[in-house]
């Protein structure tokens, strides 16, 4: 995908719109990015972690059963399996060892159901790194399990949001920029996603575009034709898609991303400026709005930028999935697979299972699924929604 | 435009809009006992660069139904008596069509920006001056000096000096960067340059007065108020803001 431009636009989105104290931080992270990233021996020392320690290449699993009965090919790339449980980990091992080389002793994180702020936990902990997560008041209650994670693996959560917020990752990421604010000097900010002030939405990109290339090659192995025709992943801020997409977008490959129906930044969201980017937000006026979806991870109001401009453009679709279809995609791939995805990733899923056989994805279609990650963080909540 | 008075030291009170019944109330009393101008915030969901306090306020203005567009209107039913200058966030300058005139129709001459940093701002810099409203930029301990000094030539109005790395709310004490910050922006500066940003006190005011043409005070003023004062009690702390300024030469 495209290189954003000197103010960190990609077309229309994307710059740097932060308090003029983060501002020296931000072009700090940049510097140090670039460097590194042209660097070979950091972009080894990445690889290396990578495949010894998350355990990559994540493999590429044909799913045989479900792919007969919706008269498609399917092929999932399993983020699943990476160490921690989701895509997370990748973007988050980049960061820690940017921040070492930076000098940084410390990092900080916001993380809404809990994902990110366990991979950011642990890379902390492998690199001798101080970690603070922020996390909403909210979500800190919902998400108890994973703030025990978090705190086992030596980090400090801390609760975001006011009396009168709502207390999710929203809240979780303006906690995290105003600590940052006080901690420039020590701390790297770890952002979760392809969002936030340029380099970020860049930055992420390119450390999760190792989903991508590795699924390209692989895809190339194992397809006559070398590329799926479609490629499908799910949307929160857009990490786990954009790195999917940057292994296919100059191919002939249809791109997918999938929004939760409550957080559709793509299709209900208007522009705005949030979080040190411009994009497109859910907004009741000029105040952000809640995103509202049962995956924690796709509660986010806004999408990343580079997604807001390939849907501009038109190489990319955004469709949305409803709670009701997620919960039916999850049964699905763990009855006829063995495979219990991630809720976030089971919007993809069932944007698959709502389109195959239709003229958006018409049989004999080979589809490329990036399974973002596990269910297991996903297993009471679904319970819960089941017995209702 | 914002013009401020050069021959004593400045005291601007924060205030933010809607955030109880009595705020132009609130507003007024400020004028009376001796600010010289107001930061009036227009609530935004998502303060990023303010403290609990601040926050607290914005929460509250939201949820008692009070919006950027109905303070705007609310302010321009009154006098308030001395020159106001709106504080709010980019989705709110940006989001409503024609910002700065509306800015002008509620007799408001200033704006601040927080998440508007000098290289993002340029446009906006150029439609508030079209529309007669200054845009005070921020200038912040980490940024290199050459930075600072294209803060200031940017700046219109006066410039603002963060006292330190830190979101807005009360401080006990300054910490070296604060005053260092401000001298760093006055060699470069031909408009006042005020601190802001933890001056909690009449002493620690005055303190960074030795230097600064004068003082933003918020978070502790907001307090007051949240914790139910009004527009006397607030007013009486203003005063005590003036008092201590007015004896600093
Ligand atoms: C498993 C999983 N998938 C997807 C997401 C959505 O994030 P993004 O769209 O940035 O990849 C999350 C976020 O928490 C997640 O945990």
């Amino acid at each position: 995908m495209g290189q954003p431009d000197a103010t960190g636009r990609f077309g229309d989105f994307g710059g740097r719109f932060l308090p003029e104290a983060l501002v020296p931080a931000c072009r700090e992270v940049e510097e140090a990015f670039l460097d590194a990233w042209h660097d070979p021996a950091f972009v080894a020392e990445y690889h290396r972690l990578l495949a010894t320690y998350v355990g990559r290449p994540t493999p590429l699993t044909e799913c045989v059963r479900l792919g007969e009965r919706l008269g498609i090919r399917l092929l999932l790339k399993r983020e699943d399996l990476a160490h921690t449980g989701s895509h997370k980990i990748n973007n988050v091992l980049g960061q820690a060892l940017l921040a070492k080389r930076m000098g940084r002793t410390k990092l900080i994180a916001e993380t809404g159901a809990g994902q990110h702020g366990v991979a950011t936990a642990t890379a902390a902990a492998l690199l001798g790194l101080d970690c603070t997560v922020h996390m909403g008041h909210t979500d800190m209650r919902r998400q108890e399990l994973n703030v025990f994670r978090m705190e086992l693996l030596g980090a400090e959560v801390v609760p975001a949001g006011v009396p009168g917020t709502a207390g999710t990752l929203k809240e979780a990421t303006n906690a995290a920029l105003r600590a940052w604010v006080s901690e420039t000097r020590t701390a790297h900010y770890c952002l979760g996603s392809v969002l936030g002030p340029h380099p970020y939405p860049y930055l992420v990109r390119e450390l999760q575009r190792v989903i991508g290339d590795e699924a390209r090659a692989q895809a190339a192995e194992l397809l006559p034709t070398g590329i799926p025709d479609v490629v499908v992943a799910c949307v929160g801020g857009g990490s786990n898609a954009a790195g999917t997409f940057a292994g296919f977008v100059d191919t002939p490959a249809e791109l997918i991303g999938v929004e939760a129906a409550g957080g559709a930044a793509v299709s209900t969201g208007t522009p705005g400026i949030l979080h040190g980017f411009r994009s497109h937000f859910l907004q009741e006026g000029v105040q952000i709005a809640e995103a509202h979806s049962i995956s924690a991870g796709l509660d986010y109001p806004g999408i990343g930028p580079e997604h807001m401009h390939l849907a501009a453009t038109g190489r990319v679709r955004y469709p949305t999935v409803t709670d009701d279809e997620a919960l039916s995609a999850v049964r699905a791939l763990a009855v006829t697979e063995g495979i219990l995805p991630a809720l976030e990733s089971a919007h993809a899923l069932a944007w698959i299972l709502r389109a195959a056989g239709t003229p958006e994805l018409p049989t004999g279609t080979t589809v490329l699924l990036t399974l973002s990650g596990r269910g297991d963080k996903d297993v009471h909540q679904i319970r819960e929604t089941l017995a209702c | 435009m914002l013009t401020l008075p050069r021959d004593h030291k400045l005291l601007i009170p924060y205030l933010m809009g809607g955030q109880s019944a009595d705020w132009l109330d609130v507003a007024k009393a400020m004028a009376e006992a001796g600010a010289d101008a107001l930061e009036i915030g227009l609530p935004f969901s998502d303060p990023m660069v303010d403290g609990p306090v601040v926050q607290r306020a914005a929460a509250t203005a939201l949820s008692r139904g009070a919006t950027p567009e109905t303070v705007l209107k609310e302010l321009s039913t009154v006098d308030i008596g001395v020159p106001l200058i709106a504080m709010t966030y980019a989705n709110v300058a940006l989001g409503i069509p024609d910002f700065p005139a509306r800015l002008v129709e509620a007799g408001i001459s200033g704006v601040i920006v927080s998440d508007l940093p000098l290289e993002e701002s340029a446009e906006f810099r150029a439609a508030a001056d079209r529309a007669g409203v200054s845009m005070v930029l921020l200038g912040a301990p980490d940024c290199a000096d050459d930075r600072l000094a294209r803060i200031c030539a940017a700046s219109k109005g006066f410039v603002y000096s963060m006292t330190a790395m830190r979101t807005t709310g009360e401080q006990a004490q300054l910490t070296t960067a604060a005053k260092d910050t401000v001298t760093r922006l006055r060699r470069h500066a031909t408009i006042p340059v005020i601190a802001g940003f933890g001056i909690s006190t009449p002493e620690l005011a005055t303190e960074i007065c030795t230097e600064a043409d004068g003082v933003v005070v918020g978070s502790a003023l907001v307090r007051e108020l949240l914790d139910g004062g009004d527009a006397a009690t607030v007013a009486e702390r203003v005063r005590g803001f003036r008092t201590a300024l007015d004896r600093v030469a």
